[in-house]
């Protein structure tokens, strides 16, 4: 996407090599745990990724935005539940009931700005949460198992296949980013863009802002919903727990700790995030004390997080 | 009386509006013929930003109606008023600063032609949109500054690409909210001088502290006090009042004093 000799593309193509290759990388050097480490990964990069779309890129921020990984996965829980397991069902239905809510939230919250903004996506999510806890049928708080992956009906394309299973996650993932970054260069993200940093102003040259912003937190919305129902594949198991708040508190800090408004750094920071708080926590259980703090730290003296920090000013293109 | 109805741009009938106990634009009323600069002056706080954001959408009155080339358009939003021709600027500068000065243009071309949920192709290789906004940047004389950061532009350029944004609207009517805001006397000159060349081509509601500007440029003047309209009239009858001169004119020095230390 950019020259080499910026050190955040080289950062960008470790981490793309690292996770096309971890499949046989891991197991050769004897930690196969790494694979299921990554995918998981991955399947948080993906929401991260579409929360920095609106977060990043339109200056929303959303503090409900994991409610999707929750109804994405809630989907696929509910139908194979009910014996419904044809992905082609499945999924056109995962996506459709995140746009539809993923609509009336946004057209809801995108009435009101900044703090006000940030509280009412999060009032939103936990309605669902609670809608979720509170689902006897579906296990309540215990959650929901999933007993069979979602079918294809495809012989060379089964997710039950470890393989096939990755490298969808791989793939929807490669897809993300580059969706993300065909977007925020197209007509509509410069509207986006614009109007996150003088939103009277683009009105003022003619543009009703409010429908943009609405489409691009539905955007935000499925693709953070591909990825719960991703989720809810790969682990077999659905919960009110992956769409509680701390799960949307932990996406931002994620697109802050990458780089926000930078198009691979929710990635990176997802990695970031992830595996620190998972060797933290091996370390010591009150890791949060040190974790917590470190996190301010990025935030205060490194605005435009790990990306931004590698990223030489003159090239900044987004 | 027909002829000069059939050549009024914009006309505001009565505006009204108050933030909480206070009345910034009082039972407001101003008529803007096509092709003339309508300047409205007054000291600080007299209501004429207010008035501005009136007329351009970004504030709704509480009564009184705003009529655009024969149309009610009191009702409309700020985005649909910039659609049928009706640009502003800002007294504060308001430009997309992490853009470039060719971006910023760009962004008005592409809301001049039609809607934007245009989602793959990249605007930067897209010479619809390159080409015109180019165009109009030669023309206010930011032509060798197309790549630069707009934040990073002297403030005096950043005056001028404020105004490029809303001439890039191709409006027919311009609300011009203190042009030379912040400017030094050389930088005024030329922005005058830039104003004078686009007159005629576009009617222009012209709000202004800075006297000799108002002086060198309208065609007539309101003099808005407390949000009311205290006199309309040419320069000269405008110079001449009695009410004006004691309302405003006469602080004239102490305000000027004031733009220059600003
Ligand atoms: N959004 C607002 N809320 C409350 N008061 C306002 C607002 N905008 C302007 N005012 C007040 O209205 C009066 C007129 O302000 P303004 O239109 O900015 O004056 P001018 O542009 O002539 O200096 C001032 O007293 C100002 O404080
Ligand atoms: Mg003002």
């Amino acid at each position: 996407m950019a020259e080499l000799k910026n050190p955040a593309s080289i950062l960008t193509l470790i981490v793309i090599g690292l996770c096309a290759v971890v499949p046989f990388l891991a197991p050769a050097l004897g930690e196969p745990f790494y694979v299921i480490v990554f995918a998981r990964i991955m399947i948080w990069a993906i929401a991260a990724v579409s929360l920095n779309l609106i977060m990043g890129y339109g200056g929303m921020i959303s503090f409900g935005h994991a409610v999707y990984l929750g109804i994405g996965g809630y989907t696929i829980g509910i139908l194979a539940f009910h014996g419904i397991t044809s992905a082609w069902i499945q999924w056109p239905v995962a996506i459709g009931a995140c746009a539809f809510i993923s609509l009336i939230f946004g057209a809801i919250s995108l009435r009101t700005r900044g703090v006000y903004f940030i509280m009412i996506t999060l009032a939103l999510a936990q309605m669902i949460f609670f809608l979720s806890v509170s689902a006897e049928r579906y296990g309540s708080d215990d959650g929901l198992n999933i007993l069979t992956r979602s079918d294809f009906g495809l012989s060379f394309f089964d997710l039950n296949d470890k393989l096939t299973m990755y490298y969808t996650i791989f793939a929807v993932l490669l897809a993300s980013v580059f969706i993300s970054w065909k977007l925020i260069h197209s007509r509509f993200g410069v509207v986006m863009r614009a109007a996150k940093s003088n939103d009277t102003r683009v009105q003022a040259v003619g543009v009703s802002t409010y429908r943009y912003r609405l489409i691009a937190f539905v955007i935000a919305g499925v693709m953070c919903g591909i990825a719960g129902l991703l989720q809810a594949n790969f682990e077999r198991f659905v919960s009110p727990d992956m769409m509680n708040w701390p799960r949307s508190g932990e996406l931002i800090f994620m697109v802050v700790l990458g780089g926000m408004s930078t198009i691979f750094g929710p990635v990176t920071g997802a990695f970031v995030f992830l595996m620190l708080s998972e060797i933290l926590s091996t370390w010591t259980i009150h890791w949060h004390i040190i974790f917590g703090p470190f996190l301010v730290l990025v935030v205060l003296f490194a605005r435009g997080g790990i990306h931004g920090l590698l990223t030489p000013r003159a090239s900044r293109d987004e | 009386m027909n002829d000069a109805t059939a050549n009024i741009s914009l006309e505001a009938r009565g505006l009204q509006k108050s933030f909480g106990g206070l009345v910034a634009t009082d039972n407001l009323s101003l008529e803007a013929t096509r092709g003339e600069i309508h300047a409205v002056i007054g000291p600080n706080g007299a209501g004429k930003t207010t008035f501005v954001n009136l007329l351009s959408g970004i504030l709704k009155p509480d009564g009184g109606a705003i009529l655009f080339e024969g149309r009610d358009i009191t009702r409309l939003s700020a985005p649909a008023r910039v659609n049928q021709g009706l640009a502003r600027s800002f007294q504060i500068t308001s430009i997309f600063r992490d853009f470039t000065v060719l971006e910023n243009v760009m962004l008005s071309v592409q809301a001049g032609q039609g809607h934007s949920f245009r989602f793959w192709k990249p605007v930067a290789k897209d010479e619809s949109l390159r080409g015109p906004a180019r165009e109009l940047l030669e023309k206010v004389g930011l032509g060798d500054r197309t790549e630069v950061i707009a934040g990073n532009l002297a403030h005096g350029e950043q005056r001028q690409l404020e105004i490029a944004i809303s001439l890039a609207t191709n409006p027919t009517f311009l609300l011009l909210d203190e042009p030379m805001a912040g400017m030094g006397p050389e930088e005024s000159q030329g922005m005058i001088d830039f104003l004078k060349a686009l007159k005629g081509d576009y009617t222009m509601l012209l709000v202004e502290h800075d006297m000799d500007a108002v002086f060198a440029l309208a065609d007539r003047i309101t003099v808005l006090v407390y949000g009311k309209a205290i006199a309309t009239g040419a320069p000269d009858e405008i110079r001449n009042d009695p009410a004006v001169r004691a309302a405003y004119l006469g602080d004239d020095a102490t305000d000027d004093a004031n733009g220059e230390s600003a």
